[in-house]
């Protein structure tokens, strides 16, 4: 019975799987029949009904979502969203075949870094003819400040990728070289995670290679090319404003390296150093996810603001390593492709394994007339590109149309030959896609990326591969946009487990406290303060819903709505604008320091910001608003909970701990002195101690009325309450003399002045503590937060 | 001509600026057979934190300092000697219009002088379709590469009005064409967008002028400040020659040459990133003067 429902499935999922002609298939061979690596994978779904599948295959975007992939906006400042279909479905290959690719990509590895290292040192490849002149000098990633700088260890390249296709004989091509900074390592991480999740039992014992000994390797190289100093590891991001920053943020985590941008360093004597919390400390290893031109605005684009000046000094003086070194760029020119295989056979001795695409430069005359005759089969753009074929824009010649410029395609040859390359058009293979409970083959590329280590090039047994939308073959037809899905290289066997982890053998040792860059530190107050900040201002929000129907709280409600204008809160709209934008700075700071807080810590936040914007507009004021802001303040409270039980007791930590202490301590002050005033409207009292969620507490402990000394009491001077102004400059003191090394180190400018208030608090009783001393006490705490940028964060 | 220069530019900042990091092109180059640096020293006030010496890809002296604590004014005083030859011009056949971009694709080379590095497009000198037209229509495919030099030169110097008012530091090169109004590093950018345009390589020299004439010669503009003109590569007979369109001559032993390179980018006198909020002033003061009269 089993078999005759797997045998009617099968019709289901494969019935109308139809290769298309002349194009390769990566399930099934020429003769139709199912190649043996997608046996298992392929039999583990038909014994599925369509059900089960869209529930399998919706927990891989589950996975993705709850992960925070799909949560790309920070703050007011949008960078674009990028999209990122996952395609649940991986793309197998078999380990024999994945051996040919990495024993092909290794060698074209080898082959790039000579070429670089030629292009910044002796320019010998110029000189014999084999690559003109003017496509170097007239590139703008050939850099001229790094010409004659051999890095330190020899090599310009430590980590690449390769975008390759199929074509029509079965053979591999390579279809663009990545060498400035190459993206998607963590994509694929990424990836590999959610597919575990689609299929995961059979996953486990489908032979699939494992990602993590490839980054375990590259990590320890990382660590062999710092100096003998031995300062750290850090990735160079451009920031929260690029597409990439998640990957960034999340392969910081993945491999423990600190993640820094442009702006965390700065150069000493030629020292490259990040400003931390303790001052200036040296790096040594930079994976640089920044394109070179914006590195070092003194010598590189002046108008960087995004790079580090003088970093070009500390390379030249052999003071750090850059992966890869800056100018290792120019390989990715398209029209370099059309000199490699000539470049190879001179410098090896033999044709390349895996070629590139047929590259003609349209700078030569034969070549000029080749490409002209043969336009119908070209894509014919920019020859200093380092696009990939198919991310094209700007003028160009499509199978012998030109787009994006006027006049007729032989004039635009001629008048741009030097800047033009043709590439002949190729087709890609194609690979099976789940689409309303069917498979159908759609063409995809791969991508794979290469690490150097001691031992050589390691190859990632995986990758990602670019799934097209149609069943256009062409590789340009990708640029109609593309699903992502994750690698399987199965092997015969089973493989071993991989982790991060260190292997046992080598002996324990506690890892050294990470930097923490000043930057972060900063969004790191920041995103306390804002948490807090945005918790007071949802109380007092709710207590003015709350009190909508009591006729009786009309002077009481207009002092509320006084208090809110300064933070640009109007509670009588049901959501008030003040209060998103409170939130998005909390969300925007977190945005900014996303490898430093957990997983779980950013979904309770995004999930807050994300419910908030849902609501907003469906409610109505009054008890309904009153209600939806307890909801919001229980999720706050989440994230708080998330943050506070889990995060290690580290600067991180710290600095959270201080903002947070601080907006509280400062915002207790504030509205005791506005509500526990002897001038304000009845009923203030009672909502200074519901503000400070303290009501329970004020009833057991001051079995009366609430009068202004039991409510300054139990607010301001308690030191066992929470929620009170001394126990948070306590918090504020202690926190600050453990930045200091502890409360046996001489005593900081912050530690002094923490100091200061908390014992002029301590020392205070409630009579003493007017509306006037209130607001003294408030402009001394905020004050601290300016000490504490002088000390840290500048 | 044995010349002492001296050159003083001082930056006074409303507001002290903090973690300035400069680079400074201002040392005479020493080249072989046109000009010899006998002695020259660039000094710093306030001292920096650190400051090294090192030679650009171009070959253009460079010093880079930096200050690690705040400063409200930075003064850098250049004093150099200098020996000026008469450049002698050795042709070895001349190169048409026509002919220049083969000669320039046979020069195999990507080394600092390969005229390849001064074709494309650069930083500050962008193609423009006015001063395109502008050039074509002085010069047809026979003219030589040298003739084409000495035509686009001296028509810019005939059609520009030298304005120290019309143009800042940034003003893009077709701004200052199409007002033809402009000072050095104008006429320079536009003189280079146009030779390029017709197939010559061009870049940007910077340096000195002398500042008094010898007797009964006119004053040069550009004396009282450094100083700007072109350079351009005739074809491999004549190789590299340079030419002040400013003044609407051949540079020759009046001219110091400071930095070459593509334009103004490369060779910038001053380069510096600077964090400061609030006004910055400076100022600058040349003296060129022949150990001999």
């Amino acid at each position: 019975m089993p078999e005759s429902r797997a045998k009617l499935r099968s019709g289901r999922l494969l019935a109308g799987y139809r290769p298309l002609p002349g194009v390769p298939d990566e399930l099934l061979d020429a003769a139709g029949q199912m190649r043996p690596v997608w046996a298992d994978l392929i039999a583990h779904l038909e014994a599925r009904t369509p059900e089960e599948i869209d529930q399998k295959f919706a927990r891989g975007d589950q996975y993705l979502r709850d992960a925070g992939v799909y949560f790309r906006s920070y703050g007011q400042t949008r960078p674009a969203g990028r999209d990122w279909p996952f395609s649940p479905l991986p793309i197998l290959l078999e380990e024999s075949e994945w051996a040919e690719i990495a024993r092909g990509l290794t060698e074209r590895a080898d082959l790039l870094e000579q070429v670089v290292a030629d292009l910044y040192g002796p320019g010998q490849l110029v000189a014999d003819g084999l690559l003109p002149a003017a496509l170097i000098a007239e590139s703008p990633e050939w850099l001229r400040p790094m010409v004659g700088v051999t890095p330190r260890g020899g090599h310009f390249l430590h980590f690449l990728a390769f975008e390759i296709g199929r074509g029509p004989d079965g053979r591999w091509w390579v279809l663009g070289d990545r060498a400035q900074a190459p993206s998607g390592a963590g994509f694929a991480l990424e990836n590999r995670v959610a597919a575990t999740r689609v299929f995961a039992n059979h996953y486990r014992s489908a032979n699939v290679q494992r990602l993590a000994g490839f980054f375990r390797s590259f990590r320890d190289a990382l660590g062999g090319l710092r100096g003998p100093e031995g300062g750290k590891v850090g990735i160079l991001s451009p920031g929260p404003m690029t597409d990439t920053y998640y990957e960034h943020a999340y392969i910081a985590r993945y491999m423990g390296l600190t993640l820094l941008e442009g702006g965390d360093l700065t150069v000493e004597d030629g020292v490259l150093k990040v400003r931390t919390i303790t001052g200036p400390d040296p790096i040594d290893v930079v994976w640089r996810r920044l394109d070179a031109q914006w590195a070092d605005p003194l010598e590189l684009e002046e108008s960087s603001q995004i790079g580090t000046p003088g970093l070009n000094g500390a390379i030249r003086a052999g003071k750090v390593t850059m992966v890869n070194a800056l100018g290792a760029g120019v390989i990715e020119t398209q029209a370099l492709m059309a000199f490699l295989p000539n470049i190879a056979e001179h410098l090896t001795g033999a044709p390349l394994a895996l070629p590139n695409i047929a590259t003609w430069w349209c700078g030569q005359e034969a070549e000029l007339a080749h490409v002209r005759a043969n336009a119908e089969r070209m894509l014919i753009g920019p020859a200093l590109a380092t696009r990939l074929p198919f991310e094209i824009d700007g003028p160009h010649a499509l199978a012998g149309k030109l787009k994006g410029a006027t006049g007729d395609l032989d004039q635009w040859l001629s008048a741009n030959a030097a800047g033009l390359v043709g590439q002949e058009l190729v087709t890609l293979s194609t690979a099976p896609v789940y689409e309303d409970g069917a498979l159908v083959p759609r063409p995809m590329s791969l991508r794979v990326f290469l690490a150097r280590t001691p031992q050589g090039w390691q190859v990632m047994p995986g990758g990602f591969a670019r799934i097209g939308t149609s069943s256009d073959a062409s590789a340009i037809a990708m640029r109609a946009g593309s699903s992502v899905a994750d690698v399987w290289v199965v092997g015969d066997g089973p493989v071993a487990q991989e982790s991060m982890l260190a292997p046992p053998s080598e002996p324990f040792r506690r890892a050294e406290s990470p930097v923490l860059p000043s930057r972060a530190a900063d969004n790191l107050f920041w995103l306390g303060r804002y948490v807090e900040r945005t918790e007071g201002l949802l109380r007092l929000t709710r207590a003015w819903h709350g009190r909508l129907a009591d006729r009786s709280a009309d002077d009481l409600m207009e002092r509320i709505t006084e208090f809110l204008e300064v933070y640009g809160v109007d509670p009588s709209d049901a959501l008030p604008d003040g209060l998103m934008s409170t939130l998005s700075g909390a969300v925007s700071s977190a945005g900014q320091i996303r490898d430093r807080f957990s997983v779980d810590g950013w979904a309770a936040l995004a999930d807050l910001d994300k419910s908030m914007r849902r609501i907003a507009r469906k409610l109505s004021p009054g008890d309904d608003a009153a209600g939806a802001m307890g909801v919001f303040l229980r999720k706050i409270a989440g994230f708080s909970g998330l943050v506070h039980e889990n995060m290690y007791r580290g600067p991180s930590w710290r600095f959270l701990t201080i903002g947070r202490s601080l907006e509280r301590a400062a915002t207790m002050a504030e509205v005791l002195a506005v509500f526990a005033d002897p001038d304000a409207p009845q009923g203030s009292l009672d909502l200074a101690i519901e503000i400070g969620d303290s009501i329970m507490t004020h009833r057991q402990r001051y079995p009366v009325m609430a009068t202004r000394d039991s409510v300054v009491d139990l607010l301001a001077l308690d030191a066992q309450n929470p929620r009170s102004v001394l126990f948070h400059l306590t918090e504020i003191r202690s926190q600050a003399e453990a930045l200091a090394g502890g409360p046996d180190r001489p005593m900081t400018e912050v530690v002094r002045s923490a100091l200061r208030v908390e014992t002029q608090v301590a020392t205070m009783t409630s009579a003493a503590l007017d509306t006037e001393a209130l607001n003294e006490i408030r402009a001394d705490i905020l004050s601290l937060s300016g000490l504490l940028s002088d000390a840290y964060l500048l | 001509m044995i010349y002492d220069v001296t050159l003083r530019i001082t930056y006074d900042y409303a507001n002290p600026a903090t973690g300035g990091r400069h680079l400074v092109r201002l040392l005479p180059r020493d080249l072989p057979a046109e000009q010899r640096l006998i002695a020259g020293h660039i000094d710093i006030q306030p001292p920096p934190s650190e400051r090294s010496d090192r030679v650009d890809f171009f070959g253009n002296p460079v010093t880079e300092f930096a200050f690690r604590h705040p400063y409200d004014e930075v003064a850098l005083t250049l004093h150099a000697r200098v020996d000026r030859r008469p450049l002698r011009s050795v042709s070895r056949g001349h190169t048409a219009l026509s002919g220049m971009a083969g000669a320039v694709a046979d020069v195999q080379t990507i080394a600092p002088d390969a005229p390849g590095h001064f074709t494309a497009p650069s930083p500050r000198v962008r193609p423009d379709p006015a001063m395109t037209t502008y050039a074509r229509a002085l010069v047809h495919p026979g003219m030589s590469a040298e003739a084409t030099v000495q035509t686009i030169g001296a028509a810019l110097h005939r059609d520009m009005t030298f304005d120290p008012d019309a143009t800042e530091v940034d003003t893009p090169a077709s701004d200052a064409f199409a007002a033809r109004h402009g000072v050095c590093q104008d006429y320079t950018h536009i003189m280079i967008a146009c030779l390029r345009a017709v197939g010559v390589p061009a870049g940007y020299v910077s340096g000195f002028l002398r500042t008094l004439p010898p007797p009964g010669k006119p004053r040069l503009e550009g004396a009282d400040a450094m100083h700007a003109w072109v350079m351009a590569w005739a074809g491999p007979g004549v190789g590299w020659i340079e030419y002040d369109p400013t003044n609407g001559i051949a540079a020759g032993t009046d001219h110091i040459v400071v930095a070459r390179g593509r334009d103004y980018f490369d060779v910038a006198p001053i380069k510096g990133i600077l964090r400061i909020a609030g006004e910055q002033t400076s100022e600058q003061a040349v003296d060129v003067i022949p150990l001999e009269p």
